[in-house]
């Protein structure tokens, strides 16, 4: 075995350790298998009852390029990313040398030391992990040699930082769920690693992780795209059809996964839900609308080149009035961007998807249990709004690990809207029409293909109709029906959830924003009030806007829109609905593919302030 | 109204109206009246529909009929009056299909479509529907033509056909029951709009069918595409058709009783009907697929309508019955068997604890 270099560590051991709140950059080459070791010590700090995160920053590849996890641990229970990295883990010779420089001032950099290593820094400690001697002595198969060398990392890190290793080993088991032999190797690599580093690095340079209580208890870690394919499943789904595509593809695996156990019904062993893996995006959301027509809640999930391709059926939902879902995973665009990186840059055109005069309603959950709740909430606004409604998650959300709180069940009866049977046909001795606003609402009533009455047929169509669905060209036929579909969605602003709001007595400076932002404005708020700048904050969760926006705008003397895409998207919509009060409305929009950091967010609102806007 | 019309409709009059096996008169299984050409082949395809849905007493009530766009997909609106109808999307028919089958099984689902419907702009959504055996009857009302953009050349255009406006077609056709049997079709059939025998007997088979049926109806466009010399014609039609076969339906709830079969091929179909060829090829037989390739290619190779069922096979499971979802169509099921137990729930849930 090779020695490494033991060299004087920068912190003096007698200063304080910083506990439980640091960051790690984990840097590997894509397809390495690092994303079972950076996995396993997240699980591992989540269940020392340490609020984390990680963020996954990978390449559109599948194999060799560099990836980079970042695991951020904050005792406060900040959860956004963070824009510092304490401790730098160089696993990936194409990229060491950026890696290196990556580390902040103190902190610590650990690598494989048969990568080259240029320049040295004096403000860093280096660690060199012998990985290719502790595999070898490890007497691995030979297979399994590559996917456990990042096991090294994992092990060097506990001792480093005092991760317990029965933690570890807890999360490995809970990785290969529950196969000890697949666990064991790994284990057996971690404890060569910890055995190593106890004798080359030792403990508290500077950083510590401790056990604690009062965040994590009674929570789970969940991704968002599982927690959505739950509420699906939970909401009453019954066909998903799809066209994989990143980073939504995750989601529709996940109601594959979980079909079985959660819906086979007791009495049959047979399946009341079917996923279908379509040919492309436009047979995918084609299959949601037939299904809807006929009555089952059915959805689809995609990204942004998948609602490109679906906006003519979008068009078709929202005129022939059919229950539809599509969840948005958005990555960056405009066209193919950067499928592994996140954005929120699908706003507008979800809003207005399709040409002609179209709006859809647009659901933002922020954390993987809204994810949940919107999965069953999408169908009952779909149905009862008879429409098609789009959930907009990110990359971020969807594919990243989060701290949750676990899902509440629902046994409440789903809403189906107005849906007319046999019997109530017979009722109405077969007067009724299927675009006909009975109740002034602007939703009509609707019959079920396979209705057994002789009046229950209704012709669906996607060009201009009359109340009764019969083709028309009358201008005022037109017209009519395109009053009724405004009216529907002022009904829909009542129907859709309303903001969250969270004020402070006499703060007088807003921000309104949605999705996946919301740890990093919760971050960048507290930062603010303890500077003296106390904020109001509206955390948007769907579109039309209700009154509480407008009402909120008032209250505030200038409301910044925080989002994360470069045109303003939001700010757009909002300055489009609430003109009066558009000049009140600045817009800090940041779209480089990374989830929105605090740090941007303090920096933007106190440039602000300098320049004298408030 | 002329002595003779007065007389006969004196005569209708006094018969007691016929009806068929559920009460019903075969008006009750009429559309809105047809806005489409005057003698347009898809009006008689519509005929044959009213006839044959009439004739086999289907509940229209438990029928669906999905339509894409173009002058074909128009047609639904005008036949069984009772039947939920649905106008979609240019070429994406059979994806809406696929999730209203899906959604409720029970349900008879007729697809309608068009040479450019289908062959054009549709032919990936065709192609996977049929790989995938939708229990669905797919029916192309086949112009070679674009009728309501007012003329332009289909995908299944004749090579060297000329039109008023774009001139000669450069291009070979596309053959719909050629895609269909490389696709895996399980009931490829090509039949005429000016032969209502063959065409309802077609028709009536493909109802009994389990999986997807492929009806390539040839059905001339009388305003842009009706000369001669197109194989998509009246005048082509009647002069080149090349019959498979004599065909009879039998369906479940008749006795079967053929006059004056000789060489027969009885196919018995999945709803406990059948369908009866009289052989006129002595060689074709339609569940060899090598045999449907052959009479498809002999068809191009000598521009003749070689009309009838090509291919056949009962055997292939349908998508839904692959997807093994409950007997009870997923739309019947209450809220408690669509969505998991409370106790099933928690069970995942400590998983990502």
């Amino acid at each position: 075995m090779s020695v490494a270099v033991r060299e004087a560590p920068i912190v003096k051991p007698d200063a304080p350790a910083a506990v439980n709140d640091f960051a790690i950059n984990v840097a590997t080459a894509n397809g390495s298998g690092s994303q079972t070791s950076n996995g396993v010590l997240l699980r591992a700090l989540f269940k020392m009852g340490i609020p984390i995160n990680g963020k996954n920053l990978f390449p559109s590849n599948i194999q060799g390029l560099p990836t980079w996890y970042i695991i951020r641990l904050s005792k406060d229970g900040f959860l956004a990313r963070r824009e510092m990295t304490d401790i730098q883990v160089c696993m990936n010779g194409r990229t060491v040398a950026e890696d290196m420089e990556r580390a902040a001032p103190g902190g610590i950099v650990l690598y494989d030391d048969s990568l080259p290593v240029a320049n040295r820094r004096k403000d860093v400690t280096y660690y060199g992990m012998p990985v290719k001697d502790l595999v070898k002595e490890a007497k691995l198969p030979h297979a399994l040699r590559d996917y456990v060398a990042n096991m090294v990392y994992v092990g060097v890190l506990a001792e480093l930082l005092g991760i317990e290793p029965e933690e570890i080993e807890a999360a490995l088991l809970h990785h290969f769920e529950g196969k000890e032999k697949a666990a064991g190797l790994n284990m057996e690599m971690v404890e060569r690693a910890i055995d190593w580093a106890s004798a080359h690095v030792g403990q508290h340079h500077g950083y510590r992780v401790e056990r604690m209580t009062g965040f994590n208890e009674g929570k789970i870690l969940v991704d968002g795209n599982t927690a959505a394919a739950l509420g699906a499943l939970a909401g009453g789904l019954s066909l998903a059809s799809w066209y994989p595509i990143t980073p939504s593809s995750s989601m529709a695996e996940s109601v594959e996964k979980y079909a079985s156990a959660l819906r086979t019904d007791k009495d049959t062993g047979k399946a009341t839900v079917a996923v279908i893996q379509a040919e492309d995006e436009l047979a995918a959301i084609g299959m949601v609308v037939g299904a809807g027509w006929t009555g089952a809640r059915a959805m689809t999930c995609t990204s942004g080149p998948g609602i490109s391709l679906m906006s003519e059926f979008a068009g078709l939902a929202y005129f022939a009035e059919v229950p539809a879902v599509i969840w948005d995973i958005q990555r960056m665009g405009p066209s193919t961007g950067l499928p592994t990186r996140t954005s929120q840059g699908d706003i507008l055109a979800a809003y207005y998807l399709g040409h002609g005069d179209t709006r859809h309603v647009v659901l933002f959950p922020a954390n993987p249990a809204e994810c949940f709740d919107f999965g069953r909430i999408a169908f009952d606004l779909a149905e009862e709004l008879q429409t098609l409604v789009f959930v907009l998650s990110d990359l971020d959300l969807g594919m990243n690990a989060h701290i949750s709180e676990p899902f509440e069940y629902s046994d409440a009866p789903f809403k189906r809207g107005k849906v007319l049977s046999a019997e109530d046909l017979e009722e109405r001795q077969g007067s009724w029409g299927r675009y006909m606003d009975v109740d002034g609402d602007g939703i009509a009533y609707r019959t079920l293909p396979g209705t057994r009455h002789n009046m229950a047929a209704y012709f669906t169509r996607g060009t201009g109709h009359n109340e009764y669905g019969y083709y028309s060209e009358r201008p005022e036929d037109w017209e009519q029906n395109l009053e009724r579909l405004k009216r529907k969605f002022e009904t829909a602003r009542q129907l859709v959830p309303s903001p969250i709001l969270d004020e402070v007595e006499g703060a007088q400076v807003g921000i309104i924003s949605l999705g996946s932002n919301h740890d990093g404005v919760e971050e960048a708020r507290a930062r603010l009030e303890a500077t003296g700048l106390a904020t109001n904050y509206l955390r948007l969760r769907a579109l039309p806007i209700d009154e509480s926006v407008r009402t909120f705008i008032d209250r505030n003397r200038i409301v910044f829109v925080i989002e994360a895409n470069s045109d303003g998207q939001l700010h757009n919509i909002l300055t489009t609905e609430e003109p009066a009060q558009a000049l009140k409305l600045v817009s800090m929009a940041k779209c480089d593919g990374l989830p929105l950091s605090a740090r941007y967010i303090v920096g933007e609102v106190e440039k602000a302030v300098e320049e004298a806007l408030i | 109204m002329s002595t003779r019309t007065r007389a006969a409709a004196a005569r209708r009059a006094a018969r007691p109206a016929k009806t068929n096996r559920i009460g019903l008169e075969k008006t009750a299984y009429r559309g809105r009246p047809s806005t489409l050409c005057k003698g347009c082949g898809h009006d008689s395809v519509s005929q044959r529909i009213v006839n044959a849905a009439w004739e086999m007493g289907l509940d229209q009530t438990q029928v669906v009929k999905l339509s894409g766009i173009g002058c074909s997909s128009k047609t639904p609106a005008y036949y069984l009056g009772w039947s939920h109808g649905f106008n979609s999307l240019h070429g994406r028919m059979p994806s809406v299909a696929t999730g209203a089958i899906i959604a409720n099984s029970s349900l008879e689902v007729i697809g309608v479509s068009g040479d450019g419907d289908t062959a054009s702009i549709g032919i990936g959504q065709f192609k996977h529907a049929v790989r995938r055996n939708l229990p669905l009857i797919y029916i192309v009302e086949n112009n070679g033509v674009y009728g309501l953009t007012k003329g332009q050349f289909s995908a299944t255009a004749d090579e060297g056909q000329f039109l008023k406006y774009q001139g000669v077609n450069d291009l070979p056709p596309l053959d719909i029951c050629m895609e269909a049997l490389t696709a895996n079709a399980t009931f490829v059939a090509r039949s005429f709009a000016g032969d209502p025998k063959q065409l309802e007997a077609l028709l009536k088979a493909a109802f009994n069918h389990r999986g997807i049926a492929v009806l390539d109806i040839v059905s001339p466009c009388v305003t842009f595409n009706n000369h001669d010399t197109s194989t998509k014609s009246y005048g082509f039609g009647r002069a080149n058709e090349i019959k498979l076969h004599d065909l009879n339906f039998v369906p479940e709830f008749e006795e079967i009783e053929i006059e004056d079969y000789e060489d027969e091929l009885e196919v018995e179909l999945h709803d406990g009907g059948s369908i009866i060829l009289k052989k006129i090829d002595p060689d074709h037989d339609p569940t060899d697929r090598t045999a449907a390739y052959n009479v498809i290619q002999q068809s191009l190779d000598e521009q003749k309508l070689i009309t009838g069922l090509l291919y056949i096979n009962e055997g292939e499971p349908t998508l839904t019955e692959l997807l093994n979802l409950t007997d009870t169509p997923l739309t019947h099921l209450p809220d408690e068997k669509l969505r998991p137990s409370r106790e099933a729930l928690e069970g995942v849930m400590a998983t990502l604890a």
